[in-house]
């Protein structure tokens, strides 16, 4: 099988099980696409999704696309992209052509009252498994808990929590790149 | 021209909307409910709690719902609706192309620099915690069922009155432990815990 088919049905499976917003695709991303076809490494998937965060847009598309151009440019970038999109642009189309009710049916309230706790627990997962690739020790656990904290109980937008992590690291390696040299 | 009408405003969505899917509704509310009135707002509810419900990022749900159902409701034919909803999805999703472009180029220049090296090394531990406000957000009663502080004295009432709140935590627990323990695939867990949810609730 082919680079892009198996890129675009990949991506199609990760879109078709992606519920509850983009980072619902984390796990399945890691599963598929680090751990199974090992397209890229984790470190490259956190870097990834620092960029994919950081712009406007979609997060999973910006993810898909990100992983796309990285690893074959602009085809990669469409196959992959495309995969993320069209299972839900399908399945809306459907429902908005064919079943209007489709969020009053008994029976998908209650498959969904299953899916939605499992959801946030496939999240919370790889968060441990990402601080073990991060190498978060004792001296920097502090980070992600502010960052955490930050974002949960003071409302801030993931976004400022990125420029300020950001501009941090870039000062820190300015201070530290000067006292090696000196 | 609604048609192109639609393209600018997605585009506009897609260019502008910072912070993820929920974000992204509230500018597509006011965009499409309070500016162009194409929606009523009963019918944008609507469309939020099936993008919530179905797969695919929230951002791609409600762009093609909102472009199928802003050219019916302006009396076209419904399969014009389906030129609307393709019209609104590529626009949405077309400046995170553009942009992709700009940063790839520049990433892949300078990604050895030890400038953009040092800021990475920041980023990293905080894309951990963004992770997990992610999950704690989520963690809310819209998705593990209403609590109710009752004497556990009465354990009958207490879990009769819980149950979807008791059933949640246990789906939880399970999940991230058959996740983090066995490798089970997310995929896996997801139609097991929908196959659950029936049986259960």
């Amino acid at each position: 099988m082919g680079f892009y088919l198996q890129a675009f049905i990949t991506f199609f499976k990760i879109g078709l099980f992606t519920i509850g917003g983009g980072y619902a695709m984390i796990p399945l991303i890691e599963t598929e696409i680090v751990e199974k076809k090992k397209w890229i490494t984790h470190n490259e998937f956190i870097d990834l999704m620092a960029i994919a965060q950081s712009i406007p847009g979609v997060f999973a598309v910006n993810i898909a696309i990100f992983i796309g151009y990285r690893l074959r440019k602009i085809k990669g970038a469409l196959s992959m992209s495309l995969g993320t999109v069209l299972p839900s642009f399908i399945i809306i189309l459907a429902i908005a052509l064919f079943f209007q009710q489709f969020k009053d049916n008994e029976i998908v309230q209650r498959i969904f009252m299953g899916i939605r706790p499992c959801v946030v627990a496939l999240i919370a997962a790889p968060t441990f498994r990402m601080a073990k690739v991060t190498k978060i020790n004792r001296y920097n656990i502090w980070i992600p808990i502010v960052s955490a904290l930050l974002i949960w109980l003071l409302g801030f937008s993931p976004i400022y929590v990125i420029i300020i992590a950001g501009i941090s690291g870039f000062v820190y390696g300015k201070f530290q790149r000067k006292s090696d040299a000196s | 021209m609604i048609f192109l009408q639609l393209f600018y405003t997605f585009f506009k969505i897609g260019l502008f909307g910072f912070g993820g899917g929920y974000a992204m509704l509230s500018m597509i509310q006011g965009e499409v409910v309070t500016k162009y009135g194409w929606l009523s707002t009963a019918e944008f509810t609507d469309i939020v709690a099936i993008s919530q419900m179905t797969p695919g990022p929230i951002g791609i749900n409600s762009a093609t719902y909102v472009g199928y159902s802003a050219i019916v409701n302006a009396g076209f034919q419904p399969a014009m609706g389906v030129i609307g909803s393709t019209i609104a999805t590529l626009a949405v999703v077309l400046p995170s192309f553009i942009l992709m472009f700009l940063i790839s180029k520049f990433f892949i220049k300078f990604q050895n620099h030890p400038s953009v090296k040092a800021v990475f090394k920041g980023l990293r531990p905080a894309i951990v915690g963004l992770l997990a406000a992610a999950a704690l957000l989520l963690m809310n009663s819209e998705n593990f069922g209403q609590f109710y502080n009752l004497p556990l004295s009465d354990l009958r009432t207490f879990i009769q009155a819980n149950y979807q709140f008791l059933i949640s935590i246990i789906i939880f627990i399970v999940t991230f432990i058959a996740t983090r323990y066995y490798k089970i695939s997310p995929i896996y867990m997801i139609i097991l815990c929908g196959i659950a949810g029936f049986f259960l609730f």
